[in-house]
């Protein structure tokens, strides 16, 4: 397997709404800082790939006019997956190890704030026995929250001890959404909104970019004093008829850690894609991460949640500490679809 | 090196129509198990399933690979969605086959499909925007200028493109698959309504539903496969932005670009005469010469000569015959339009097109494009092991 | 029908609708462009690398990626590059085929925007065909090129535009910043 590394990340701050900026504005920026914190430019990139949704804008074709921010002429290698960017990078990651290339640019973006974002996920449903019934994002995860509940593994005290450390954490990082000091008594006396969830419990909506560089060996070096390697790297999917599945595990995320090898060496570190705080316990669970791991040293996805990008900004979290040295081992992790479906899980090492 | 990859198994819905009465998960299936049986094997023999289609606003479903992960027994497998607009199709080839290539899977399924009777295609790609004028007049009315401007630039004459349409349209007739099954008439065709001119109605493809699939595994499952491989001498994947200063729309510097990197990969000098069937994406009849000159077939400026030579019609003995399934004008499932012309050039190379066989096929095109001619995919099969 | 018969005919689809609200933000650029259009005026920007200048803008220059900042007063006058007759409606637009839509340059600007063009007979019309906008009474003017009703054909020979795009690209060689 050739030696692949995460050189360089960059993200738009985590805002609720990013007023005028257009899709491309937002992309520029992502892209921009990427390859400026590498010191290389698009002539550099072998290769492109992004994630994006159609939905979030309205129109067909968003990924289109997000091409205007690349300086695609002459033409460039580039591909797109109608999916969280996490999954453009694993074809990239794909595209290297077939040997042709050795760079490539990845970049996710959504403006979730011109749109219902809460109704959009329903349009993922089987569009024939549950899309029409239009159940919301919110609430199909409050019906795996209750399920886990009744199992007895979880309280609501343990929903809010996620959202506590959300909170802390992301006072550090300035690109959160929502950050602050709480505690269990103040958040589980604030009213349920979905129940069991309160407002708390679900991610914001936000707005945003994010964009990463991959180098091999000999450029990573090149460009970058601590590259964070991938040294594992998987991703696999659940039924999608939530009647099939038992909701309070995640089998996927937990055949996807076993197969990147999170388990092969201690854990620093851990970025979560879980929009729902009730999620992260499942993950922490399905990864066989423990206490000794520090579970969303940004906020994770409780501080800030750009769809289609989130996952992308898991792996940048992750990688970023490793690059400045903060930790040597971490876990990244990206989701898809309802209650944790489909879940990526990439192992980055200094 | 990338290790070698070949396509196996290759799955059509058994016929592309206006509406498939089955569901969306009904539809992919159909051609998933038909890949599979060609492939000589079952679900379990899946290691990863690469999806391709065009907008989700065409049927209104967000992500469909989600809501297919039991019917294309995906549980507890990777599963990726690729979308890159019209050359959709091409490009999940294209990345169906890096899974196989890089080492990481010995063999996959990938499928592609639309159901455009699901939804409104036109109304999808028309939906008014507030800061322009709304003007989209579909993609006839996007691409009838730029056909223009060819017609104006070669002087080529005006009867080519129905020409093109006739030929495909017979070349349909023996593809079981293909969803215009009706014998051309060329005066028919020549007085046919305009719909946006210069582009008249019969040098326009149809609107259908259809799916694709291909299994392609590694070279060891692939000598033991029961069918002849198609083995995968080159993929190439280009883009560039829909309209920048002075763009180049007649003749895209990406396409250029796409068949340029595909025929260095596959040891291809000389296309028109080393290439013995190609699979080209042309929804409106006028993009075949068009592609001709931008796949380096013929000198620009020239391809419509191509055409009015036969060298593309199989009926008229061309050397070179172009989209002998009936290509995009005869079928086209959007989504799944490019991987039926990877699928139609790889079946050409393992010898198994039925009717429409090419005699002595060795070496294959497969290309899609999409958006504003600005993505492109393509691929080279070819029948022995590059 | 029959209770009987009518649990045996087959369920072969049902309607779904899907009624999604949106709020667009056009985009810095595209925000300066509108607020420009509503008071009558064309405004592109230029490219600070290839010195070419783009309308509407869009916030980026495509052909480098970067952001366009430097604003340029457009005239009203362009030249077809290529154009369709349209004779099919377009879904949710009330115009009436057949009618003609151009892609159309402006004068001093590098990059075609599609517009009507009428007032004219459809054999008057060609590519290099010389036009300047009708516009709407100022009293219509919103933020929306729309406040152009379409363009006319001038009373001038059609220009070579292969010549232009030559004319132009030496224009801008003054300004590229490569």
């Amino acid at each position: 397997m050739r030696e692949v590394a995460v050189i360089s990340y960059a993200q738009t701050p985590k805002v609720r709404d990013a007023g005028a900026k257009n899709d491309v504005e937002l992309v520029m920026e992502a892209v921009h800082g990427a390859l400026g914190n590498a010191g290389i430019t698009n002539k550099d990139i072998d290769f492109t790939c992004s994630g994006s949704c159609d939905y979030l804008g309205g129109a067909a074709f968003a990924f289109v006019s997000a091409v205007d921010a690349l300086g695609a002429v002459p033409s460039i290698a580039e591909s797109h997956v109608e999916m969280d960017a996490a999954w453009a990078m694993y074809e990239a990651w794909m595209k290297i190890q077939m040997g042709h290339i050795d760079t490539a640019l990845i970049y996710g973006f959504g403006k979730s704030s011109h749109c219902e974002m809460r109704n959009i996920p329903t349009l993922q449903m089987d569009p024939y026995y549950y899309q029409p019934l239009w159940p919301d994002t919110v609430s199909i995860a409050a019906l795996q929250a209750r399920a886990l509940l009744e199992s007895g593994k979880y309280t609501e005290e343990d929903f809010a001890k996620v959202v506590v450390n959300s909170r802390k954490n992301a006072k550090n990082n300035p690109n959160a959404q929502l950050s602050g000091d709480y505690t269990v008594e103040q958040l589980l006396a604030e009213p349920t909104f979905v129940s069991p969830l309160r407002k708390h419990d679900c991610c914001p909506v936000t707005d945003g970019a994010a964009a990463i560089v991959l180098a091999t060996r000999e450029k990573a070096e090149a460009w970058c004093k601590r590259p964070a390697w991938i040294t594992g790297i998987d991703h696999r999917i659940d039924a999608h008829n939530l009647g099939t599945r038992d909701l309070t595990v995640s089998e996927s995320a937990k055949l996807a850690a076993e197969k990147a090898g999170v388990k092969k060496g201690k854990v620093d570190i851990a970025e979560l894609y879980a929009p729902f705080s009730h999620q992260e316990l499942i993950l922490k669970e399905a990864m066989g991460l423990d206490d000794s791991t520090v579970i969303n040293p940004s906020g994770g996805t409780l501080a800030g949640h750009v769809f289609m990008s989130c996952g992308l900004d898991r792996i940048g979290e992750v990688a970023d500490r490793i690059i400045s040295g903060e930790a040597d081992r971490g876990v990244a992790h990206a989701s898809s679809g309802p209650c944790l479906q489909q879940n990526l899980v990439t192992v980055l090492e200094g | 090196m990338a290790i070698q990859a070949a396509v196996v198994g290759v799955g059509q819905s058994e016929r592309f129509r206006t509406r498939i009465k089955a569901s969306i998960a009904g539809l992919v299936r159909e051609a998933a198990l038909n890949a599979l049986e060609d492939a000589g094997c079952s679900w379990d023999d899946i290691d990863a399933v690469i999806l391709g289609k065009a907008p989700d606003f065409f049927e209104g479903h967000l992500m469909p690979e989600l809501y297919l992960a039991e019917a294309l027994g995906c549980i507890g497998k990777p599963m990726l969605r690729v979308h890159t607009a019209g050359s959709v199709g091409g490009s999940t080839a294209c990345v169906a086959a890096s899974y196989v290539q890089s080492g990481q899977f010995e063999r996959i399924l990938t499928v592609t499909y639309e159901k455009q009777s699901e939804s409104n295609a036109m109304w999808a790609l028309s939906s008014k925007q507030p800061f322009n004028p709304h003007l989209n007049a579909g993609a006839g009315g996007f691409f009838a200028p730029i056909i223009r401007e060819y017609m104006r630039r070669t002087k080529a004459p005006e009867d080519v493109g129905c020409k093109v349409a006739y030929k495909d349209r017979m070349h349909a007739l023996k593809n079981p698959h293909a969803h215009v099954q009706e014998e051309p008439n060329l005066e028919e065709y020549l007085a046919s309504p305009m719909l946006w001119e210069p582009l008249r109605f019969s040098e326009v493809c149809p609107s259908s539903d259809g799916a694709c699939a291909m299994v392609i595994s590694n070279e060891d499952l692939a000598k033991k496969s029961p069918n002849p491989p198609a083995w995968i001498a080159g993929t190439s994947m280009r883009s560039e932005p829909t309209m920048y200063p002075w763009r180049e729309e007649v003749n895209p510097r990406a396409g250029n670009d796409c068949a340029k990197d595909v025929y260095k990969q596959a040891g291809i000098t000389n296309p028109l005469k080393e290439i013995d069937m190609a699979e080209v994406y042309v929804p409106f009849s006028w993009y075949e010469p068009m592609w001709a000159e931008n796949l380096f077939f013929a000198e620009e400026g020239e391809g419509w000569k191509l055409v009015l030579e036969g060298t593309t019609s199989r009926d008229e003995g061309g050397s070179c015959p172009w989209n002998v399934s009936g290509g995009v004008m005869s079928s086209n499932p959007i989504g799944a339009s490019g991987m039926i012309r990877f699928a139609e050039a790889a079946l050409q190379v393992r010898g198994m097109a039925e009717d429409r066989q090419v005699d002595g096929c060795k070496t294959a095109l497969g290309h899609a494009f999409g958006g504003g001619a600005q993505f492109f995919a393509t691929w080279i099969v070819k029948s022995d092991k590059p | 029908m029959s209770e009987e018969n009518a649990a045996k005919e087959p369920v072969e689809g049902f309607e779904s609708p899907v009624n999604l609200k949106y709020s667009f933000a056009a985009g810095r650029a595209t925000a300066k462009f509108l607020r420009e259009i509503k008071q009558g005026r064309i405004v592109g920007q230029r490219s600070s690398i290839t010195g070419k200048v783009i309308v509407p803008p869009r916030g980026s220059d495509p052909e480098t990626g970067t952001a366009t900042v430097e604003e340029v007063v457009l005239p009203d006058v362009g030249t077809v590059i290529s154009f369709t007759i349209c004779h099919l409606p377009i879904p949710n637009n009330p115009i009436m085929p057949p009618f003609i839509i151009a892609n159309i340059v402006l004068d001093e600007s590098d990059q075609t925007f599609i517009h009507l063009v009428s007032e004219c007979n459809n054999e008057d019309i060609q590519i290099g065909t010389r036009l300047k906008a009708k516009w709407k009474d100022s009293s219509e003017w919103g933020l929306s090129m729309e406040n152009i009703q379409y363009f006319v054909p001038l009373d001038e020979a059609p220009i070579d535009i292969e010549e232009l795009k030559q004319k132009r690209l030496k224009e801008t060689e003054k300004y590229r910043n490569a």
